[in-house]
């Protein structure tokens, strides 16, 4: 697949092309991307002059990077100490039942994928989980569900 | 522009005085902190805005009580209390409402706004008495509080660095860049025995000095907001509610050790607190108390936000330095320390978000005042994040030397109806677990530690009955062991290895010889690990073994006391109440149900794979949990 490097170029532009913001450069990256595509990674390497095998070592260090693809709607599920005890396992059946996935997949139309996280400091909404930087919280099973037919018909509806 | 310190006063005291009359007048507060913004608080402000405009009410001289070209709008940071959000805090009356939905606006409009009287069922719930309460201050939780961090809470804004000035924000600042050397400030934080409120009770003021008196041409001051605990949001209350707190605190710190440039490390999980620390650090630089010769003084100092990208040894200062470097977050051994040589070999100073908080108030108060909270060894006060099956739940700040029980039940309220107290998870996935015998212990470092425990970066989870211990050290063993970074084998194996027996306990496969193992282990991994993370990942273990020895021992014969380990359920059903629908048997995904239609069905034990799915489909409840 052909690639275009613009959006990339500006990024590390933003960034001055520093090696010290390398973090923030990948954070814009997956962003960007949904990923780090090894492409990319590749061209970072070259810009920085950091052998991309550094670069991938950063980048499966931190829990924000992934290296296949994330969803269009990218659910975190909390599992942190308080979210764990209100029942978040039952929130992860319901996600797996509604989308047919496991933590750390993606469907096939790239729409959703699931991650399980430690702690979104939400704790005082336990459980929780956050879709696409916008927090949800006391949840159920049963509201999970809606939550993400709701956002499963906006996604229908975009693509129309 | 402020262009010297003179101008300064001046300006501070004029907002003073503009906030005075403001307080006076008409001013609706609301919470804008993560927790009520989850629960659409922004939708609430954005209602407010449109029903004041239609009613005429911005800027409007029909009403006397709004000022001409005066908004009577306002954001405020989390005020704890998220339990009960979205919040709206109207003034001058104080009426706290709690719970609001948009369409609970027009009402409040109405009646307050217009009439100054209270919506009587918003108003907050006293959880000690059950009974509303006008406002904040007349609560129970509110009044057994310290709030000393978190003045003005319900009544400062959070985005506005001349709402900051006008509490007396920057005076510190002003002061010790006017009155007072380096030293006298180090001796002035070493005097006020503050400790680092990261998580190991460090004397701060031993830090400042050790990275003073290091010479070199470049230093740094970094702020660690990695709050990654499990259970431990009070870093994030912070900066969303009072950044430029943590940013004078950080400025001071940079004066004092002779530092041109500062880092704030803030989780990238934290959206709305990095939106707003970069609104204060942009805002301090328009005002000139930021940047080149602040303020005619000669001092210049430069703060830059550093996102983190979710890994929790990251807490860890040296790990926490690499990962600004931008490398991998691995620790590295001290000595040498980062007051010596950090950020690229350059000597750095190293504090919590809640550290930095505490310096200008201590510099505005003196150390005798600020003494005066706390006890002898712990002095100050401690913002903790309470949560569990509690009537209220969310952050509060209590002077150290409060008791658990105090926090539990004068404050929160106690647990919900139904539940039973079984002990207080404290200081997150470093800390421990405390029995019921500990709820009157003092709450300090030194008491913490003499209970093997730690304050941690302050989480407190409440644990009720229903939860197994061994579950809950199996929680946070599988969290330590994710997050081990995997350089010092201690650490990478032996938490993997902690983690396999306590899996083994909860499938009830564990042996006698298994609970040795487990104790053995956890000495060695706590003695002989490379870092915080590791020297205190066994204290889940160490804690629950010395106070709840019991579960572990039941466990080895079957038995799980809470009923939380599904290994140990067995699902049966009851001959007198089923029916013989076979609702049941159709929907196991096992196979494990049979039986003949209109006769009492049967599930096979060997097939079972404890999913409780028959339970959720019966309709009669004829399924129970033996």
């Amino acid at each position: 697949m052909e690639r275009n490097f613009q959006k990339v170029e500006e990024i590390l532009q933003k960034h001055g092309y520093k090696k010290e913001n390398l973090i923030r450069i990948l954070l814009d990256v997956q962003r960007q991307y949904r990923h780090l595509p090894e492409d990319i990674v590749n061209y970072i390497g070259v810009a920085l002059q950091i052998p991309p095998a550094k670069i991938f070592g950063v980048g499966t260090f931190y829990a924000q990077f992934s290296l296949k693809p994330k969803g269009e709607y990218t659910i975190l599920l909390c599992d942190g100490t308080a979210c764990h005890m209100e029942g978040s396992t039952a929130l992860l059946k319901a996600i797996e039942e509604e989308l047919n996935i496991k933590p750390g997949e993606v469907t096939k139309d790239l729409m959703f994928s699931v991650d399980q996280v430690g702690c979104l400091g939400a704790c005082a909404l336990a459980p929780a989980m956050v879709i696409n930087e916008e927090v949800y919280g006391n949840l159920t099973p049963e509201k999970v569900k809606q939550i993400i037919r709701r956002l499963k018909e906006e996604g229908e509806k975009d693509a129309q | 522009m402020l262009n010297n310190i003179n101008q300064a006063i001046e300006f501070i005291e004029e907002q003073k005085a503009k906030r005075q009359k403001k307080l006076s007048n008409l001013s609706i507060y609301i919470c804008v902190g993560t927790g009520c913004t989850a629960k659409g608080a922004m939708k609430i402000y954005e209602q407010f805005k449109k029903i004041l405009q239609r009613e005429n009410l911005i800027g409007s001289v029909k009403l006397s009580k709004i000022d001409e070209d005066e908004n009577p709008l306002r954001k405020t940071g989390c005020c704890g209390r998220c339990s009960n959000g979205p919040l709206v805090n109207i003034l001058p009356y104080g009426y706290f409402y709690s719970h609001v939905t948009v369409d609970d606006v027009e009402k409040i409009i109405e009646k307050t706004v217009k009439h100054g009287e209270p919506v009587e069922e918003l108003l907050l719930v006293d959880p000690a008495t059950n009974r509303r309460v006008k406002s904040l201050e007349d609560t129970t939780l509110y009044r057994n509080q310290n709030f000393y961090i978190m003045e003005d809470i319900g009544k400062c804004e959070c985005d506005s660095i001349e709402d900051y000035m006008a509490r007396g924000g920057y005076s510190s600042l002003l002061k010790v860049l006017s009155q007072m050397n380096p030293d006298e400030v180090v001796e002035t934080v070493k005097a006020a025995g503050l400790r680092g409120r990261g998580g190991g009770g460090f004397p701060t003021g031993l830090k400042w000095e050790a990275a003073k008196k290091s010479k070199a041409e470049r230093k740094f001051v970094v702020c660690n907001g990695d709050e990654g605990d499990p259970g431990a949001f009070m870093n994030r209350t912070l900066l969303e509610r009072d950044p430029h707190l943590v940013l004078e605190g950080m400025i001071i710190a940079g004066y004092t050790i002779g530092a041109q440039k500062a880092y704030a490390y803030i989780r990238a999980e934290y959206p709305i607190a990095i939106h707003m620390f970069q609104k204060a650090i942009d805002d301090a630089k328009r005002f000139g108390l930021l940047g080149q010769n602040i303020l005619g003084t000669g001092f210049s100092f430069d703060v830059e936000i550093k996102e983190g990208a979710g890994a929790f040894v990251c807490g860890e200062e040296t790990a926490l330095l690499s990962s600004i470097e931008g490398k991998r977050g691995m620790p590295r051994p001290r000595p040498p320390f980062p007051a010596q040589s950090g950020l690229w070999g350059y000597p750095t100073l190293i504090n919590n978000v809640e550290t930095y908080a505490n310096v200008p108030r201590i510099i505005r108060d003196g150390v005798e005042k600020y003494r005066k909270l706390g006890v002898a060894n712990s002095p100050g006060t401690k913002m903790f994040s309470v949560t569990g099956p509690l009537k209220v739940t969310g952050i509060i700040e209590v002077q150290f030397g409060t008791s658990l029980r105090k926090i539990i039940y004068d404050i929160c309220g106690g647990l919900v109806n139904g539940e039973d107290f079984k002990a207080v998870q404290i200081g997150g996935p470093s800390g421990a677990c405390l029995s019921k015998e500990f709820l009157d212990m003092p709450l300090d470092y030194d008491t913490l530690k003499s209970a093997d425990a730690m304050v941690g970066s302050g989480g407190i989870v409440v644990i009720t009955q229903r939860t197994c211990m061994v579950e809950v050290a199996r929680f946070f063993l599988d969290f330590t062991k994710r997050e081990s970074c995997g350089k010092c084998i201690p650490c990478r194996e032996g938490t993997m290895q902690a983690y396999t027996i306590l899996e083994k306990f909860t499938q009830g496969k564990a042996t006698k010889q298994d609970l040795d193992n487990l104790e053995f282990l956890s000495k060695l991994i706590k003695t002989t690990s490379l870092c915080g993370l590791g020297k205190t990942a066994p204290n889940p273990i160490i804690s629950t073994l010395k106070l709840f020895r019991d579960e572990y021992i039941s466990h080895l014969n079957g038995i799980c006391p809470s009923g939380t380990c599904t290994a140990f359920k067995k699902y049966v059903i009851n001959e007198q109440i089923c029916k013989g629908c076979g609702l049941c048997a159709r929907s196991c995904p096992q196979n494990a149900i049979t039986g003949e239609r209109g006769k009492p069905y049967e599930i096979d034990q060997n097939k079972c794979a404890k999913c409780g799915l028959c339970v959720d489909k019966c309709r009669f409840k004829a399924i129970e949990i033996a």
